[in-house]
């Protein structure tokens, strides 16, 4: 009578790893970016626990406020930078964000990570990479950045458009400096308005894209920022001559367990938890459509 | 496994349930309120407060495997000047579990947990401690259906009111008690008791008749695998979901007295320096399931989230899962729907063949 075809009833087996529980981390330093943008370096306690952890480029964490709960955010340092910290960086946006605010160095945490695909950046090793940013958007893709210029030599041009509203809306102020002065990378930054003493570029991302004009030739762009911002330099892609493959994305839903269980980032049949956050567009063509 | 089946009175049955108390933590179907008002429900067994498995349960037993509400750790903080600390512990493991009576779509409700919950069949490959140490130490007895209502489809996806699918004992009614039928290793360990009796060719041949009866009072079952590409090819169609969801009140009772839906919110309750994390149910009905810090949410309308909650049970999950419909056909979104959304309905209005199926608009006002 048993049905022959059934699954077998799971088992658990002793020591199976909780994916629920988060390490313990001390804050070992809080960077303020912008009004309401901080950035958190992190170590994790425990005798060898930092230094056994290991992620790629793009993947995402989730960070513990206790009593108040947990958020997504990308993991914005690259593996190649990860002796001394790990680093989040938060926009308030909410309850656990704004709690996130309110902590120092010295301050424990709980981290759940790493979660998520990645970028692939070993299919982009002697392409061309162009980079465009915007706000908070900078986060995942400075840890691609940083990944490539410390393996330099794999990749070919390399180029950042990074782009907010006003100069002090704009992040990792270390980094710029560091970029604006590199030979082997062009940076150029914008902003939505002229302001006073701003040598840059000013106008809309999309906008300064067009006129920049990258050739679409052997190039891989990759881009983050609000749904607005995506939307039209999708458009400046295309009329680029950028194919859907060529262009990279990274992806928001709410999320809670961020291990593809809970059911609450999917796209249909993907879970953005785990099959993202980074997709390329002629990924997302083929998806249901619900952004 | 025949030479193994027993036979369990009901007089016996409440003395049968209290002696396996001693080993396992028994949950069983009672009543609970009075008259038109009462409710069949999943508790823990009491024998004061009686069974009840004449009647079919209002709710799933979901809640026996996946608690509406558990905690995952606890956590403490010191704030001490200068060294902060934090420990995390982790929640006791589950006592051993023995549910009686559940339906047999209720069983095989848990079979299309399972491979999300093992992270067989996801790209995250994570496995949900908590619920597989449950699943592991909880032995399930199911009672053979014998009351086919008109909201039962369990024989369109898989099922059957005898399937043994998920079961560890198979109980099917005779004349005075039950037909005990193991069907795992751990289900015939729990039939070693002299409380139980011995069948005979009267009993055993009443009980494969209830169950050909019950399997012969469902209607025909049309071919759901077109479902999968109806639903996704519906997915922009607006006009379509706009229809099926008019009468939709988003109340989210279809997901909660659902066997196989899942999800789960994770938030914290602290007093003071201590506190917990909490894993609560949650309904992908709410507007709220998808909402953003950013004010932004993909599934505004309520026809964004009934889209979800059928293409979700019959499209995406089949999918993701070899072709297995997330559904068992229990029928309770349909029957406790205050506004009697047929869930049959939709997927057949989406395949087109809802005129041949023969199926009725469901009114339960
Ligand atoms: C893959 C991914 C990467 C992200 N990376 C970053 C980053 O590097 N930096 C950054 O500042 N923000 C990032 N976000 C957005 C960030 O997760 C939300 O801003 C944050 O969860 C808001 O939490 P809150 O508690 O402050 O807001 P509330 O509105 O109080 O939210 C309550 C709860 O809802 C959930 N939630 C709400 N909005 C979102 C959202 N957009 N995404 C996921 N969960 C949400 C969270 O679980 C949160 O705890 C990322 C989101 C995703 C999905
Ligand atoms: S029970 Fe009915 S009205 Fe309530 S959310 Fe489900 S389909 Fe909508
Ligand atoms: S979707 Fe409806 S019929 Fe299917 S298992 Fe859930 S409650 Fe039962
Ligand atoms: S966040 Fe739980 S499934 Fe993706």
């Amino acid at each position: 009578m048993a049905n022959e075809n059934a699954t077998p009833t799971p088992t658990y087996e002793p020591g199976t790893r909780n994916p629920y529980m988060p390490y313990v981390a001390t804050v070992v330093e809080v960077v303020t970016e912008t009004h309401n943008i901080k950035t958190f370096r992190l170590r994790l306690d425990g005798e060898g626990v930092h230094e056994a952890f290991d992620h790629k480029p793009g993947q995402t964490g989730q960070l513990s406020v206790f009593g108040v709960g947990e958020s997504t955010f990308v993991i914005n340092s690259p593996p190649t930078r990860k002796d001394k910290y790990i680093q989040f960086s938060c926009m308030r946006a909410g309850e656990v964000t704004t709690a996130l605010h309110g902590l120092q160095a010295g301050d424990k945490i709980g981290v759940r990570a790493p979660m998520g695909n990645s970028f692939d950046y070993d299919a982009m090793k002697g392409k061309d990479i162009f980079f465009i940013g915007g706000g908070i958007g900078m986060a995942p893709m400075r840890t691609l950045l940083l990944y490539m210029l410390d393996n330099r030599k794999d990749y070919g041009k390399i180029s950042l458009l990074y782009g907010a509203k006003s100069p002090e809306d704009l992040s990792f102020a270390e980094d710029r400096e560091d970029w604006l002065k590199r030979d082997d990378m062009n940076t150029y930054l914008t902003i939505d308005k002229e302001a006073p003493g701003w040598e840059h570029k000013v106008g809309l991302i999309p906008h300064v894209l067009e006129a920049i004009g990258p050739s679409p030739e052997n190039c891989v762009a990759i881009t983050c920022g609000p749904p607005i911002m995506i939307k039209f330099v999708l458009q400046a892609l295309n009329k680029l001559g950028f194919k859907p493959d060529q262009i990279v994305t990274t992806l928001e839903k709410r999320m809670k367990c961020g291990i593809g269980i809970c059911g609450r980032c999917n796209i249909g049949g993907k879970y953005v938890c785990i099959d993202g956050p980074v997709f390329t567009f002629e990924q997302l063509s083929q998806m249901p459509n619900e952004l | 496994m025949n030479a193994q089946n027993k036979f369990i009175s009901r007089a016996k049955l409440a003395d049968w349930l209290k002696e396996l108390s001693s080993r396992f933590e028994v949950w069983a179907p009672r009543k609970e309120g009075e008259g038109a008002r009462s409710v069949v429900v999943y508790r823990p067994f009491e024998a004061e407060k009686g069974l009840e498995l004449d009647r079919k349960p209002t709710e799933s037993a979901k809640h026996t495997m996946f608690p509406r509400s558990e905690t995952l750790f606890n956590f403490r903080r010191n704030l001490v000047e200068g060294a902060p600390s934090l420990e995390l512990e982790e929640a006791a493991d589950p006592a051993p579990r023995l549910v009686f009576g559940l339906l047999s779509c209720d069983a095989r409700g848990f079979q299309i947990f399972d491979p999300v919950y093992n992270g067989s069949g996801t790209n995250g490959q994570a496995k949900d401690t908590y619920y597989l140490k449950r699943r592991s130490s909880t032995v399930l007895i199911v009672k053979s259906c014998s009351k086919v209502l008109s909201t039962c489809f369990c024989n369109w996806v898989g099922g059957g009111p005898a399937s043994t699918e998920g079961a560890d004992v198979l109980a099917t009614e005779v004349q005075d008690g039950f037909l005990l039928t193991p069907v795992s290793e751990r289900g015939a360990a729990v039939l070693d008791s002299s409380l139980l009796a011995a069948t005979n060719s009267d009993m055993e041949s009443a009980a494969a008749d209830s169950q050909t009866k019950a399997a012969a009072a469902l209607p025909a079952a049309p071919d759901l695998k077109e479902s999968q590409s109806a639903l996704l090819g519906k997915f922009d169609n607006a006009a379509f979901w706009q229809a099926e969801s008019s009468k939709c009140l988003s109340c989210g009772a279809c997901t909660y007295l659902c066997p196989t839906c899942y999800c789960f919110n994770i938030s914290d309750e602290a007093a003071g320096y201590n506190g917990v994390r909490l894993r609560n149910w949650d309904s992908c009905m709410m507007p709220l399931f998808t909402m953003e810090a950013s004010g932004h949410n993909p599934r505004t309308p309520k026809m964004g989230r009934l889209k979800n909650r059928v293409g979700h049970k019959f499209s995406y999950y089949p999918s993701l899962h070899g072709g297995r419909i997330a559904c068992c056909g229990c029928g309770r979104c349909i029957k406790s729907c205050p506004s009697s959304v047929d869930i049959r309905r939709i997927v057949t209005d989406a395949i087109g063949f809802t005129e041949t199926v023969g199926l009725k608009e469901q009114n339960n006002g």
